[in-house]
């Protein structure tokens, strides 16, 4: 187990450095001065020069990499914003915890959902609620995020905003609020129409997910042997069917949530939640490389930690992969 | 009174193409203690017709008509709850492929445990030294270590023996054995059916065993059914079925049968053709497209299963006259039948 563990260690560096470095090409390979946006419209040629030397963009791209990784290494810094000063930590600090909470509290609300509708289905197949899912997939999964945030917003937040009371927009701190709009309730107010928006996507491939993977195992020699036991279909389903079927689940649910804490661009758009996404989008607008990149190394961890986390999840659930 | 009855047993599927007679209208009974052979190619209706008497055929698409009396109840129309009751603890079953039919996410001892405690009102220590002692009846090498390994950790015989340790488990009447060696290699298969003949005697539990393999049959059964495209063709004990057989299909079958004291150039003799669709079976006798002897009434009119003359309790499906069969079952045991082509 612990040379396993290595062994990833080790690739998750890897994977690492070839992430960033491919962020630092592609931002060096784009037609565009940096230094002439931070030094300002009205900045004269010398002053973009000032700029420039200032910000190291002088240096030759590989120095600038490794003036990166020497900061990211030795002073767990990601540096400072082109456009701001502002320290990148800082800014990753305070957008990560806003599309944090979109995203797991978008997989609890998937996950409610497809669960259910997806065993059920299963169980069912051909009947009404098997057909009504399946409409319901096809929604969401045809559906764009923007499209179905513009819906919800317009629909919940203002035509029926006087019995809903729900906000269509910003964000309010669970802890420490910083206005006066904050505290769990709020919070939790301020994300329900995110959370629908980005769970709806993902619930509609997660009732198809499951909804296959219970049939197939209900087809399995193992279920048969169970029934032929006399155990009841309630228990055949707990202890023989879901385990089973749960397993592919695990993974991709793992991996889906490590590639969303990358930020959920769409939803933090629609809603203009201060996330990671919306962060993302507006750095890469004013070439703010040291803002972009640490989005990118938040999100590269956020991957990487998952996968790992998968990987202990399913030795734990599967005993098949824990002695091989 | 047989332990179980089986009478003009039915199970139809409703499929897009249409119904599939899957078994149609199949008859036998099995006595207490004793060995019911069911034989026939892949598709015949053999394992549907014990999938049927346990319950466990999909309920959607199924149509079953028929009666199964096992113990003065029919199975096929009690509740669901009270079959239940029955499955697992008074009629077990061991499946064919031993690597798929034990669940992979849980230990063979919670299987062995499950089982019990789903039929008696015991503590989980006294379950599991019960599965104890059964994984030690079956021969499993140092169960007490072995009892918390995973499937995977054993091979496939191993495997086959704690599905029989699990069968055995509440002592049923009546065990159903759905090609339980067909999976295993030679020198295994020949281990388990000895296992499972010693264990009968121990357990006095009746067997159905379901095969395409006439050795097992010999091995271990009292009484044949042999079936053809959901029916049974004949009917008979052992003895008659190997000495004395009635049908072409079942010499076809004997024919294909290997022996030691065979002349090594002779050619094992082959049915040709296939097993025809269930879902529109031949007119007439179902075995015509494919026998040698075919004759004009043969392609009308379906022969029934009728009592062999002189020979109380030996059916057959058959119009062929009983000179001709004679002849040919000489030739067949001499070992010298025209090659059927």
């Amino acid at each position: 187990m612990l040379r396993y563990l290595i062994r990833r260690l080790l690739w998750a560096a890897v994977l690492f450095v070839a992430v960033t470095m491919v962020t630092y090409v592609i931002f060096f390979i784009t037609p565009a001065d940096p230094a002439r946006l931070v030094a300002g419209r009205g900045a004269t040629d010398a002053d973009v020069a000032r700029a420039a030397e200032f910000l190291g963009l002088n240096d030759p791209v590989p120095v600038q990499y490794l003036r990166f990784l020497k900061r990211l290494v030795i002073d767990q810094s990601l540096g400072f914003s082109f456009a701001t000063r502002q320290d990148v930590n800082e800014i990753v600090g305070r957008a990560a915890p806003v599309t944090a909470s979109l995203v797991f509290g978008g997989a609890v609300a998937w996950m409610l959902v497809s669960l259910p509708v997806g065993i059920l289905s299963a169980l069912r197949p051909r009947s009404l609620l098997d057909r009504a899912a399946m409409v319901f997939v096809l929604i969401g999964v045809s559906a764009h995020p923007v499209w179905i945030g513009l819906i919800f917003a317009y629909f919940f937040g203002y035509k029926w905003g006087d019995i809903t009371h729900l906000p269509i927009t910003g964000y309010a701190d669970f802890i420490n609020p910083a206005t006066a709009e904050g505290g769990p309730l709020e919070w939790f107010r301020h994300m329900i129409l995110p959370w629908a928006t980005f769970a709806l996507l993902f619930s509609a491939l997660y009732v198809r997910m499951i909804r296959a993977n219970v049939m197939e195992t209900m087809n399995e020699d193992y279920v048969r042997t169970a029934r032929a036991k006399g155990a009841p279909e309630s228990r055949v389903l707990r202890s023989h069917v879901l385990r089973n079927a749960m397993l592919p689940v695990v993974t991709i649910l793992g991996m889906d949530i490590g590639l969303a804490l990358g930020g959920a661009i769409f939803t933090e758009t629609v809603y203009s939640l201060p996330g990671l996404g919306n962060m993302a989008l507006r750095s890469i607008e004013n070439l703010d490389l040291p803002v972009t990149q640490g989005i990118v190394v938040f999100a590269t961890l956020a991957v990487i930690v998952f996968n790992l986390l998968v990987d202990i999840l399913y030795a734990a659930i599967d005993p098949r992969i824990r002695l091989s | 009174m047989a332990l179980l009855d089986v009478k003009d047993l039915r199970t139809h599927f409703k499929t897009d193409d249409g119904i599939v007679k899957a078994v149609d209208g199949v008859s036998f009974t099995v006595e207490k203690g004793q060995t019911l052979g069911i034989v026939g190619e892949s598709g015949c209706g053999k394992s549907v017709t014990n999938l049927t008497i346990m319950g466990l055929n999909p309920k959607r698409t199924a149509i079953i008509s028929g009666e199964a009396i096992f113990k003065g109840e029919d199975l096929l129309s009690m509740p669901s709850k009270r079959l239940r009751d029955i499955r697992g603890n008074d009629i077990a079953m061991i499946f064919q492929d031993p690597m798929t039919s034990l669940n992979p996410v849980h230990s063979i001892g919670k299987q062995l445990v499950e089982a019990i405690m789903l039929h008696r009102d015991v503590t989980k220590k006294q379950a599991r030294a019960r599965a104890l002692e059964l994984l030690k009846a079956v021969g499993i090498p140092r169960a007490e270590r072995r009892i918390d390994d995973y499937p995977h950790q054993f091979s496939g015989g191993m495997r086959q023996r704690v599905m029989i340790a699990m069968a055995l488990i509440n002592d049923p009447d009546l065990l159903i054995a759905d090609e339980p060696t067909t999976a295993l290699d030679v020198t295994t298969q020949a281990q388990i059916l000895a296992l499972m003949k010693r264990l009968q005697q121990e357990f006095d539990s009746a067997i159905i065993m379901i095969t395409h393999d006439l050795g097992v049959v010999a091995e271990t059964a009292d009484d044949v059914i042999v079936m053809y495209a959901a029916q049974v063709v004949e009917r008979g004990s052992v003895h008659e079925i190997f000495n004395s057989p009635h049908h072409p299909y079942t010499w076809g079958l004997l024919g294909s049968l290997p022996r030691l004291d065979d002349d090594p150039e002779h050619r094992l003799v082959q049915i040709p053709g296939q097993p025809p669709s269930l879902l529109r079976p031949p007119q007439g006798c179902r075995f015509h497209p494919r026998c040698p002897y075919v004759m004009e009434i043969c392609r009308t009119t379906q022969p029934e299963l009728e009592e062999i003359p002189g020979e109380p309790g030996h059916l057959q499906r058959c119009h062929l006259d009983e000179d001709t069969k004679r002849r040919e079952v000489e030739k067949l045991l001499s070992g010298t039948m025209a090659e059927a082509s």
